[in-house]
């Protein structure tokens, strides 16, 4: 019971990686596709995290009372993460509007048929 | 989250996935609380469920709201996710256990940024000491990302507006334009 209790975390975290995958892989609608990478980027965010996590540990502030600490590398680590997720969105987004304003649509099937007419 | 991941995966107007991406923006910012790490989750807080579903709804403004019933059976797509999933979960496995204070990661750099931080850098958040002195050039180099994403956009939104304007008068004489 421990053990599985224990993997919980990285299986919750596995799940999430893999709808990501699956939305970005199997969807053709670009925006649904952009939801699925930042789910995909949150699960390993959830990844980093998980292991920096220490049992009976505070959050790394300095403060008098308590001695135990979590990890705070990946904290950095993952701040770095969300901003530089959040540009990769803001960009991906902009190349959408972009698309449907030459095209009309932000679908892939759409697209292929106006190619293979053209 | 899990059951939130689902229904973003189901739902096709995309209105209600953008809403589904906010909640489960915070539903993970509440579970970083729990992981410690309060930094981050203020920051996917504001920036995941706050900025994103800002420009997401924005771009939905811009185009359509609806997505486009599926023409191909999804199989191959869930064949290659599911077996990533297994093999990622037999990859924890041999992940060192949840909270062990003496886990390989919890050894090498992190109890030298807990017992000198404050000394050094006169912050009692260590997280911020890390961010902004010992690992400043990481700082410096999002900076650049996010610098290099704003141009990017700005010229990628810059180039359809300069096109639309052109398009309506094709007829202009050109001569006016050198007036």
């Amino acid at each position: 019971m421990t053990t599985i209790l224990a993997d919980l975390n990285y299986w919750v975290t596995v799940f999430l990686l893999v709808g990501g995958l699956y939305i970005v892989v199997a969807h053709g609608n670009m925006i649904k596709k952009l939801v699925g990478l930042s789910i995909f980027q949150t699960s390993v965010y959830l990844l980093f995290l998980s292991p920096g996590k220490v049992l009976g540990g505070t959050a790394p502030i300095i403060a008098e009372g308590f001695d135990v600490y979590s990890n705070p590398l990946p904290h950095v680590l993952i701040l770095t993460a969300i901003v530089v997720g959040v540009a990769t969105i803001a960009l991906g987004l902009a190349l959408v509007v972009r698309i449907h304003r030459s095209y009309g649509t932000i679908e892939e099937d759409e697209l292929h048929d106006l190619e293979s007419d053209a | 989250m899990v059951i939130t991941v689902v229904g973003i995966i189901r739902a096709h107007n995309l209105f209600a996935v953008v809403m589904l991406g906010g909640v489960y923006s915070f539903l993970m910012a509440t579970v970083m609380v729990i992981l410690d790490a309060v930094d981050v989750s203020m920051t996917e807080a504001a920036v995941g469920a706050g900025m994103s579903t800002v420009l997401l709804l924005a771009v939905l403004h811009l185009t359509r709201t609806r997505e486009a019933p599926l023409r191909h059976k999804p199989y191959i797509p869930l064949f290659v996710c599911l077996l990533t999933g297994g093999a990622l979960v037999y990859g924890t496995l041999d992940l060192p256990p949840f909270g062990e204070a003496n886990a390989p990661q919890n050894l090498h750099v992190a109890p030298y940024y807990i017992e000198n931080a404050e000394r050094e850098t006169h912050s009692p958040n260590i997280v911020t000491a890390v961010l902004a002195s010992y690992r400043g050039y990481d700082t410096l180099g999002e900076v650049t990302v996010i610098f290099t994403a704003g141009i990017g956009v700005l010229i990628l939104l810059a180039s359809g507006v300069r096109r639309r304007r052109v398009k309506p008068d094709p007829l202009q004489d050109p001569k006016d334009d050198a007036l």
